[in-house]
């Protein structure tokens, strides 16, 4: 089986989107240099590079949207979406509900997310659980090349607004460019199983709101997301050796929940413990939690997240970030209760 | 009141060799992610910073190191803020991007066009508790199109606040050209929100220096916002490891893995006519010829090299300075790097 990186399974399904559909655009920062293969391929009216004025430009792909096409836009880093944020929240989350749902806002917000390599609190946030919050907005975000191309098609052909997260440690060329830069003397915890992974000839749609069981196991049941996922499965792998079966669930999509898919894998378990790479209060963490409860299962819960602004120093950093180490004593703890 | 051209020269040096400094320890890998450095833009900050006094603001964007190092905050703090230690400048919480020195006045943001709102509110405030000094706010050609950064020209414009706002154009929003995407005249620009505006040559310390003078003396007056529009070349590019110089310093090391997907993608079957790709593929040839171009003519940008045969020093003397400015930095960088637990003499 060929093997694709997560950047280029990403690139494959966009190119593959948009030589099928006319109505697919590519805009943002930078992108002439970002996507540049697709420019080559698909010329500089679909590949549009814009300034750096995110209010305005996503705030003219959500306007394009509505009226036929089918923007991708970029805004390079999902930090920075917070200079557009208007277009997102007063905008493309609420006018399928204003207009009664007869006008809806195609459109697809690519961003990359997540810390890792020492960049510092401004450029290495999640945010999923921010935007999730919003009514109207999908966001999903991807731990393998299948799903970051599947999620990409399915993102492509959704009625309303997804926001798609890729991790920097997932996608190499984001972290050679911010981490990297072409530097040997620098060593970033690539997750190997996401960066690269089998691809298939021709990439398949992966549906929007369903979660996968990455690992099974009796004992409990880690829910996480993009490369909180791997830390998880390495989290696992290391509580095995301490007679302990931890199941790792991969949600693939923050918004909507597969709230079916948490519960049955809890429900199991009877033990919770979520790895959110983004902020521990009100987000993506204490909602799993009020939704399996709502459910009326009965589970112990721990999470492991990320308190407080991300420290640029590295050390600190992977003290901040949820890491492997986190993960054991927190599951280790849910167990001993 | 005359300038110093010596003082400012000596700043500008300094600042250039602690820049290539902190570079080498970015290539050894002692500091992560990413960095921005001023080299290239020397002579507009110090031209501007130099005339500031305590009370006075400053905004800054992501290339902070060269105005804090002026403006007189230790070296040996922002190095170890680099190096990502406790004892750093900002406790190694912030790092190149987020610099803030609240002795100074000075803070940072990594968010294009941040510098803009943050000097208003700097001068607000010294308006009602400092009367008579002023804020600055530096920032790139790329922040022009930012709304936030067009917002507050209008709101310090139209409450006659008294900030300077210093554009370093280099002419690259990282990859774009910033001409590209940017419709009019930066100057005509500010001019049509009502404060006046000035091009001055960014490489020409002094010619930046009589600019600012007139525009801080303006703002301390209370006659409101300067515009100052500054063109000049980064020397290292967007950041330390920027592709586009990448690609024009090692070609044979990064062409192949640019060039072959790049091509299969033109030749790929369904996409845009041939010209269309033809075009796309110029464009990309384009900006690698730009930034090739820009390197070959990089003295010619190079405000030191501008400044250096105006100082009146012969070549002995020149060397002399260039010596004791460096043996200034390696001390500085050796401070950075002892042991946390062996020093006790920093503020």
């Amino acid at each position: 089986m060929r093997i694709a990186s997560f950047a280029g399974a990403i690139e494959e399904a966009l190119a593959q989107a948009m030589a099928e559909d006319a109505r697919i655009v590519v805009l943002g920062e930078d992108v002439h240099a970002l996507r540049r293969n697709l420019l080559a391929r698909f010329g500089q009216a679909r590949v549009r590079s814009t300034p750096i004025s995110e209010g305005a430009f996503v705030g003219a792909a959500v306007a394009a949207a509505m009226a036929g096409l089918r923007p991708v836009v970029e805004v390079m880093l999902v930090d920075f979406v917070s200079v557009a944020m208007d277009a997102l929240l007063n905008h493309a989350a609420k006018i399928a509900a204003f207009s009664g749902g007869t006008w809806h806002v195609p459109l697809v917000v690519r961003a990359a997310c997540g810390g890792g390599y020492g960049d510092g609190g401004q450029h290495e946030q999640s945010l999923w659980g921010w935007l999730a919050h919003i009514p109207g907005l999908t966001v999903v975000v991807p731990s393998t090349p299948a799903d970051a191309a599947g999620l990409m098609l399915s993102a492509l052909r959704h009625s309303d607004t997804v926001i798609y997260l890729e991790h920097k440690l997932l996608a190499d060329y984001w972290l050679d460019s911010m981490g990297s830069g072409g530097r040997k003397t620098v060593h970033y915890d690539v997750p190997a199983a996401g960066a690269r992974g089998p691809a298939e000839r021709v990439w398949k749609a992966v549906p929007i709101g369903e979660a996968i069981e990455r690992r099974a196991g009796d004992d409990l049941t880690i829910v996480s997301v993009g490369v909180g996922v791997h830390r998880a499965l390495e989290a696992a792998s290391l509580l095995e050796q301490r007679g302990v079966a931890a199941g790792v669930l991969d949600l693939r999509t923050v918004a909507p929940l597969d709230v079916d898919g948490v519960c049955q894998a809890v429900a199991k378990t009877g033990r919770l413990l979520v790895v959110d790479e983004d902020y521990r209060s009100f987000g993506l963490s204490g909602e799993l939690a009020a939704v399996v409860l709502e459910a009326g299962v009965s589970v112990q819960y721990a999470r492991v997240c990320t308190d407080g602004t991300i420290p640029y120093a590295r050390a600190l950093e992977d003290q901040a970030l949820p890491n492997v180490a986190r993960i054991v004593a927190a599951a280790m703890g849910l167990l001993e209760r | 009141m005359q300038p110093d051209l010596m003082a400012l020269y000596r700043l500008m040096l300094r600042s250039r060799l602690l820049e290539e400094a902190v570079s080498e320890l970015w290539r050894e890998g002692l500091i992560s992610g990413e960095m921005h450095l001023g080299t290239g833009e020397e002579a507009i900050i110090a031209g501007v910073v130099d005339h500031l006094v305590p009370g006075d603001a400053m905004a800054l964007d992501h290339r902070g190191t060269a105005p804090l190092l002026m403006r007189g905050v230790d070296p040996v703090l922002l190095v170890r803020e680099f190096l990502g230690r406790p004892d750093g400048l900002c406790s190694g919480m912030g790092g190149h991007m987020h610099l803030f020195s609240k002795a100074h006045l000075a803070a940072s943001s990594g968010i294009v066009g941040a510098s803009g709102p943050a000097a208003v509110g700097f001068a607000l405030a010294a308006v009602h508790l400092r009367p008579g000094t002023l804020a600055v706010a530096f920032f790139g050609e790329g922040a022009t199109n930012q709304g936030m950064w067009l917002e507050s020209l209008n709101l310090a414009a139209a409450w006659r606040l008294p900030v300077i706002f210093v554009c370093k154009d280099n002419g690259w929003a990282i990859t774009t050209r910033s001409s590209a995407v940017t419709s009019g005249e930066l100057t005509s620009r500010a001019r049509s929100f009502g404060m006046p505006a000035q091009e001055v040559d960014g490489r020409d310390v002094l010619a930046v220096w009589h600019a600012a003078r007139e525009a801080v003396e303006r703002a301390r007056a209370g006659a409101g916002p300067t515009f100052l529009h500054a063109r000049c070349v980064h020397l290292e590019g967007h950041f330390l490891g920027y592709q586009l110089l990448r690609i024009v310093r090692h070609p044979v090391g990064e062409m192949p893995a640019i060039f072959a997907p790049l091509l299969r993608s033109a030749f790929a079957r369904r996409g845009a006519p041939m010209r269309a790709r033809l075009h796309s593929l110029r464009t990309i040839m384009g900006l690698t010829a730009r930034t090739w171009q820009e390197q070959r003519n990089a003295r010619h940008w190079d405000p030191l090299v501008h400044a250096r045969p105006r100082l009146g020093l012969s070549a002995a003397q020149l060397r002399e300075l260039e010596h004791e400015e460096a043996r200034r930095v390696h001390t500085a960088i050796e401070r950075a790097q002892e042991p946390a637990a062996l020093q006790g003499d920093v503020a």
